[in-house]
Order: structure tokens, then C-alpha cells, then sequence
């Protein structure tokens, strides 16, 4: 039988119930979320189901949100069924408060330089990975950058000079 | 009616004496025979005209810079016809493109690994300013970390630029003392980066 979005939603809905909810498909592309407790189970039914078989993680980060009270930040996880060529994404939504998030390097490898890249830009405290550090950017850095409380062009920065430069 | 071209639309007669460009001598006192001069004008004379670029090339200033090292622009006819590719050679410091805060230190390093005499052109927008980059990840000008004699305007600054900067720092070079690193200005402004 053809795996289609209905059978995937059908196939998660038996198995998680209420708690995989927020379908849609935006572009075609099933989307829906879980609580983010439920990310490792969702991910490994989705992982180890003979239909599903979503064995390969295409992409992993983060959006910020801030005026979704309670739930900020939101992890998206993109997966690929490259047996039949359909992929899904996943969403969970955290505090901005409590940014801890199971981690799912245990499941697929790739998901190490992602979260850390997560980490490195949003602060997302992914709970278990085995390396947990800056990235991209310098360890020095005491911010997360992309998330929205810092302007693209923030005034109050003091190591810009623009003594020179009229600005 | 009248080409707007300016160039090579009046031949001329090759003239091998009078093109071939040979720097002036310095000031001095001229006999029979013999011709004194003071040692500071001559080192700067040989240092300004024979200075070994070290380009720091990392986005499209530098490609700016390979046409201002090609035949057309040719970078040679001002003594600096060879690039060194290791700190330890070269004088010149050319840092052309966008330095992100990561790239900091190994700017820093190689600035550091150049023996004296040693001058830093900043060439672009981004090296001199962290030009439209004002961003978290991007270091605002590269004379945060090292100290830079020239600053080239431009997003990217055309060849004739990157020339007419090569050739303001032959000026500071000529006119600069042997032995600046000894000068208590310098060390200051060196220690100020915190450079021993």
C-alpha cells in the first residue's frame, strides 16, 4: 500500500491518540506537533514502524515565537522516508524558561551537529546529548542570537566603531 | 565625430627610454664620483618599493584583488610583484573581505607571526568597518584586534583603488624611521592590542 499523509496521520493518531495533534499540510507536507515530552517516542515509532520507516533526519532547529506565552520556543524536526521518498515534520514547543528538550542523538547521529547548532542559536538545553557546546559561534559568547529579544541592528552594541563611518 | 574613448586611439612611438619608470633618488649631496645620502632615505626608498604582500583574502575583495594582481592592473609595477603565502616573509598585510569574530584570532596569529617591519592595509568595507554585516557574528572592522595603517573604501573597492591604497602606504613606508618598533608611540599602540 502507497504511504500518504492520510496514513501516516492515521497511523500516529491509533498509536499517540490526542496527543499528536495540529495537522495540516502546508505545501503538501504533513505537519503536526506533540508535547515535548513525547518528541523521543513519536520519533522512534516513526523510526522503527515497517510502514513509516522515517529513518533519516534531514533537518533539526528551532523558531522563536515570543508572543506564544508558555511555548516559545518550537523544535522542528523534518523527516524522510527515503524508501518512499515522503517526508513529515514535527514540531514540539518549549518554555523559553525551560528550554529542556530530549535529546535525539541516540536515534539518529546526525541530530549532534544540529542540536548543537540549535543550542548554539536559540539555547535549546537538549536533555542527554553527549556534547553540548557552541558551534558556530565563539565560545565566548553569552547570548543565543537568533532569538527575537535581539534587534538585526542593535544601537546599543559597543564593538561597533562608527566614528569613521557616519552612521 | 570623436570617440569617447580615451585610450590607444593615438598610437605612439615606442620610447624605451623615457617609459621605463625608475624611482627617484633620494635627496643628497651629489660630487664626482660619489653620492652621500642620509641611510633612513635609502632603506625607505628599498622597503617602499619592494614590499611582499601577504593578501588575507576571504570573499569578493579578494577577487578584486586577483585583477589588481593580473596583467591588466598589474600589482607588480609597484615592487610588490610577489605574494608571500607565509606570515614569516611578508610585510604587507593585506586583509581583503568579511572577518567573522571566530576568524579573529588566526588574523590576529598571522599578524602576529609577521616580523618587523610589518604595515596592514584593510581593504573593503567589512575589513575596515564589518561593512553591511552589523550582525552578531561579524567583527566590526578588523583594527579591533590588530593595528591597520590604510583603509580602502569600496564594497568591493575597484583595483585602482586597492592601488592608490597600496601606494598611500609607500608613502607612510618612505617616510617612516628605520627603526619605528623602537619608538615609544609604537610600542604603546602595540601594547594597546596587547601585542608584545
Amino acid at each position: 500500500m502507497e504511504l500518504t499523509n492520510e496514513h501516516i496521520k492515521t497511523r500516529l493518531t491509533e498509536k499517540f491518540g490526542d496527543q499528536v495533534s495540529d495537522f495540516v499540510e502546508p505545501h503538501g507536507m504533513l505537519t503536526f506537533t506533540a508535547p515535548k515530552e513525547m518528541n523521543l517516542k513519536v520519533l522512534q515509532f516513526l523510526y522503527d514502524d515497517p510502514e513509516l520507516r522515517f529513518r533519516f533526519l534531514t533537518d533539526l532547529q528551532a523558531v522563536h515565537y515570543p508572543d506564544n506565552k508558555g511555548k516559545e520556543l518550537a523544535v522542528v524536526y523534518h523527516l524522510h522516508n527515503l524508501t518512499d521518498n515522503i517526508r513529515v515534520r514535527f514540531k514540539i514547543f518549549a518554555a523559553i524558561e525551560t528550554p529542556d528538550v530530549y535529546t535525539a542523538t541516540q536515534l539518529y547521529a546526525c541530530a549532534n551537529w544540529m542540536e548543537r547548532e540549535t543550542y548554539d542559536f536559540f539555547g535549546v538545553n537538549f536533555v542527554g546529548h553527549p556534547n553540548l557546546k557552541r558551534i558556530l559561534n565563539v565560545e565566548e559568547m553569552d547570548y543565543f542570537p537568533m532569538r527575537k529579544e535581539f534587534p538585526l541592528e542593535d544601537q546599543t552594541r559597543v564593538d561597533k566603531d562608527d566614528d569613521m563611518f557616519g552612521r | 565625430m570623436a570617440r569617447p574613448v580615451r585610450f590607444n586611439i593615438t598610437p605612439k612611438e615606442r620610447d624605451h627610454q623615457s617609459h621605463i619608470g625608475v624611482a627617484d633618488a633620494p635627496e643628497g649631496f651629489t660630487g664626482e664620483g660619489f653620492f652621500t645620502t642620509k641611510l633612513s632615505e635609502v632603506v625607505g626608498l628599498a622597503r617602499k618599493n619592494s614590499l611582499w604582500p601577504l593578501p588575507f583574502a576571504t570573499s569578493c575583495c579578494g577577487i578584486e584583488f586577483m585583477a589588481t594582481m593580473g596583467a591588466h592592473y598589474d600589482f607588480g609595477r609597484f615592487g610588490a610583484e610577489r605574494m608571500g603565502f607565509t606570515p614569516r616573509q611578508c610585510d604587507m598585510l593585506m586583509v581583503m573581505g568579511t572577518i567573522a569574530k571566530k576568524m579573529g584570532p588566526v588574523l590576529r596569529q598571522v599578524y602576529i607571526q609577521m616580523s618587523e617591519p610589518r604595515w596592514v592595509i584593510a581593504v573593503g568595507a567589512c575589513a575596515s568597518s564589518g561593512g553591511i554585516f552589523d550582525s552578531y557574528s561579524v567583527l566590526q572592522g578588523i583594527d579591533q584586534i590588530i593595528p591597520v595603517d590604510v583603509y580602502v573604501p569600496g564594497c568591493p573597492p575597484r583595483p585602482e583603488a586597492i592601488l592608490d591604497g597600496v601606494m598611500a602606504l609607500q608613502d607612510l613606508v618612505e617616510r617612516e624611521s628605520i627603526r619605528r618598533r623602537n619608538t615609544e608611540k609604537y610600542q604603546q599602540l602595540m601594547l594597546s592590542y596587547g601585542i608584545q
